[in-house]
């Protein structure tokens, strides 16, 4: 079956890539130029030690990075100044592609990190991570240095518990579990081989990121997958576990927006494949209640998951990146 | 002690001088390892260590040592982590240690949090710095293209808190085969720090249990707060001489467990503080005879367990290694502090090896989860640290 094979040869766990020195060789035989970036929104208490940790382990000592940069959604903390502060380059996001105008949330910022960026190889990690370990980028990166044909790497988690059992469930979040899960089992089954697909961190080649739609928001991981996919096939994705993450959690409300969100995408990308059609007009409100003196309150909120197009298609970058 | 002769004085003053002129230079310099220091600082201190479960940290530690391509980078029975940094004749062996175990549980967050000015995190300063500075003390070296004469031992201690009782340490020193011939210990803080006497101490607690078939009709039959009260009263009037000074700490006392029953258990945690040997023996044997005393007068099962114990001692004020010291910290500024000192230096003392212990920033809130440093201060620290190895190198620390 294809899903079993996949996890055989397309998984990995980071442990199998502890010798940096093999991997900072096979990468400058390639000539790869290898870029971080870390997507910010108020994330001052973590921001600092990620860089650290970057800058020292992965481009002091072992040179794996090429460059390390923050590009924050104009954090009213400190975010930005700590990060200058350990070496890194900040950037803001409106201050990138100004002429394209500004958009709120994650995914713009990753979008805008790929005309920013100069590397063949670019990693994303989430700047809330409180447990940050040079695996986290270069359990990510190996796979692409030593398979070619592998072109997206994905992040999951999974620490097994001290028990005796042959198994035990695997699982993402909640949001995984009870939503892109179900989706993917009905819609791409051959995707649910990926434990986490919404982790934050990943690696992918330029000449894939450049080539797939940005959702800006929550969705653009789930549309990453499903473009890579369609496009170049589930060998071109591989996933490695990197053990454990410890970050903040989520409350079910707010996992609400972000299901929320992340459907929206899904639609839009199905729709965009051919794979549904005659969609009705959708709603962009999320109606969530709460009960005050007994009285239930509607709280609507507006979320609207915009897509920015392939990075391709901007002449800017074309024109920036015309040798590629 | 022996004075040294004048003459010798110059002449030592007039090389020592080029260290101290070198410090601020090392200081600037160090800078460069920013960040490789303070990712160390991170790493090392989000592996919980407590007493006796340092392994993970010590294996961290152990993998650095191998990176930096120490000689005989290893982990001994103790779970100590050591590597040497071969020095070019080898005539001394300088071992620089940290411990590496702190007072956090395995359970608690030890995530450290990493601003422009400070770290803050359970043990950031006691003693992940300490332990970070030590794991980078090979590529400053490097980077500032010093080699020592002398062979570097380094080294990260386990088991040294509490009942740990530098054990890590002393299993060293008497099973090696190197001979050591000065001893650095390295804490995160207080810089200005400058242990290098330590009087004598034994450590332990008088645990009084009534047993079940208790005869509740004869004399004491209130239970083991009361007998552990006698106890206490007794070793009041223990006479303690004015010199040298002595004193006995009664710390802590627990016992009982409700309003309405009569306590069957009880402990009494005591420390014993002196600058003689022979009375703090003395002392010792009379706490003893108080505790038989009263047990045989209660019926109550009365023990005494020592689980740490100190010899007074250590290098004088006015030892060349003290001196050098003190010079060094004075040429980069460095306020001298007051310290309680919980350090490695009483198990060097125990093998009559002249040793320091120093610190390399200011912090505070130790001990607590919120403990902190500050970052600026660790690169005099460090430049302090390197000042002392040379001054030991070139022969500027001992005695004759
Ligand atoms: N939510 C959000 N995050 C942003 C934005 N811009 C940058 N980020 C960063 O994107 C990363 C992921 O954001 P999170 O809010 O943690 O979203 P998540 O990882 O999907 O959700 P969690 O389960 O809370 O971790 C973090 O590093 C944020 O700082 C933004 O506009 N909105
Ligand atoms: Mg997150």
């Amino acid at each position: 079956m294809k899903i079993e094979s996949w996890l055989k040869s397309n998984t990995f766990h980071h442990s199998a890539f502890w010798d940096l020195n093999a991997l900072v060789e096979e990468k400058q035989k390639q000539d790869l130029k290898i870029s971080l970036c870390i997507p910010t929104l108020n994330e001052e208490k973590t921001i600092g030690k990620e860089i650290v940790i970057f800058k020292s382990e992965l481009m002091q000592r072992y040179p794996l990075l090429d460059e390390i940069a923050v590009i924050d959604s104009d954090s009213s903390d400190q975010t930005r100044e700590v990060a200058s502060a350990f070496g890194a380059q900040v950037f803001l996001s409106k201050d990138i592609l100004k002429k394209y105008g500004e958009k709120r949330g994650k995914g713009e910022n990753l979008w805008k990190a790929i005309y920013q960026l100069e590397g063949d190889i670019l990693v994303y990690i989430d700047a809330d991570i409180k447990n940050i370990h040079p695996r986290f980028v270069y359990g990510l990166v190996a796979p692409l240095i030593y398979r070619p044909e592998i072109h997206y790497v994905k992040a999951f988690y999974d620490r097994p518990l001290a028990s005796s059992q042959g198994s035990r469930p695997s699982g993402g979040g909640r949001v995984t579990e009870i939503l892109i899960r179900p989706l993917f089992s009905l819609f791409f089954p051959e995707l649910t081989a990926l434990i986490q697909p919404l982790s934050g961190e990943y690696a992918v080649r330029r000449q894939v990121l450049d080539k797939i739609p940005f959702p800006i928001g929550y969705g653009v991981e789930t549309s990453h997958l499903i473009d890579v996919y369609h496009r170049w096939g589930l060998q071109a994705i591989a996933q490695t576990d990197l053990d454990r993450r410890v970050h903040r959690n989520q409350h079910t409300r707010d996992l609400g927006k972000m299901a929320f969100g992340i459907l929206q995408t899904f639609l839009k990308r199905v729709e965009a494949l051919g794979i549904l059609s005659n969609l009705p007009e959708l709603s962009t409100t999320l109606r969530q209640f709460q009960v005050n003196n007994n009285l239930f309150e509607e709280i609507p909120l507006k979320i609207i998951e915009e897509e920015r197009p392939p990075m391709i298609e901007i002449p800017e970058y074309r024109k920036k990146f015309a040798h590629a | 002690m022996a004075d040294v002769s004048s003459e010798q004085e110059n002449r030592v003053a007039d090389s020592f001088e080029e260290i101290l002129t070198m410090l601020p230079f090392i200081k600037e310099a160090s800078q460069a390892l920013r960040e490789i220091l303070l990712a160390n600082l991170v790493m090392i201190g989000e592996i919980p260590s407590p007493t006796f479960e340092e392994d993970r940290r010590v294996e961290f530690i152990q993998n650095r040592f191998v990176e930096a391509g120490l000689h005989n980078a290893s982990a001994d029975e103790m779970g100590n982590a050591l590597g040497i940094l071969p020095g070019t004749t080898g005539e001394q062996n300088i071992l620089v240690v940290a411990r590496v175990d702190t007072v956090h549980p395995l359970s608690l967050d030890h995530t450290i949090t990493l601003r422009p000015q400070s770290a803050t995190g359970p043990g950031v300063g006691d003693n992940a710095l300490g332990v970070a500075v030590v794991v980078t003390l090979p590529i400053l070296l490097e980077l500032l293209d010093l080699e020592l004469q002398s062979n570097l031992v380094l080294m990260g201690a386990s088991r040294s808190l509490g009942r740990g009782d530098l054990e890590g340490l002393r299993f060293f020193l008497s099973n090696t085969e190197i001979p050591i011939s000065v001893g650095i210990g390295v804490e995160g803080f207080p810089l200005g720090q400058l242990s290098h006497d330590s009087i004598g101490m034994y450590r332990g607690e008088i645990v009084c249990t009534v047993p079940e078939e208790y005869d509740w009709t004869r004399f004491g039959a209130t239970g083991a707060i009361v007998t552990i009260n006698e106890v206490i009263n007794q070793i009041q009037e223990i006479r303690l001489p004015r010199r040298p000074r002595s004193t006995i700490v009664l710390g802590s006392i627990m016992g009982g467990q409700a309003y309405n029953t009569i306590a069957t258990n009880a402990v009494l945690r005591f420390e014993i503080r002196t600058e003689s040997e022979q009375i703090g023996e003395e002392i010792f044997h009379q706490m003893e005879a108080i505790i038989s005393d009263v047990s045989s007068q209660t019926g109550a099962d009365i023990s005494l367990d020592v689980f740490a114990r100190r010899r007074p001692g250590g290098i004088h004020y006015r030892h060349p290694l003290a001196r050098a010291t003190r010079r060094i910290m004075s040429a980069l500024d460095i306020q001298p502090r007051k310290s309680p000192s919980t350090s490695e230096l009483s198990a060097f003392i125990g093998y009559d090896i002249p040793a320091i212990t120093i610190g390399i920033t200011y912090g505070e809130r130790q001990n607590t989860p919120e403990e902190e440093i500050i970052i600026e201060p660790i690169f005099t620290g460090l430049a302090q640290l390197t000042g002392v190895l040379l001054a030991i190198d070139r022969g500027f620390c001992s005695e004759n």
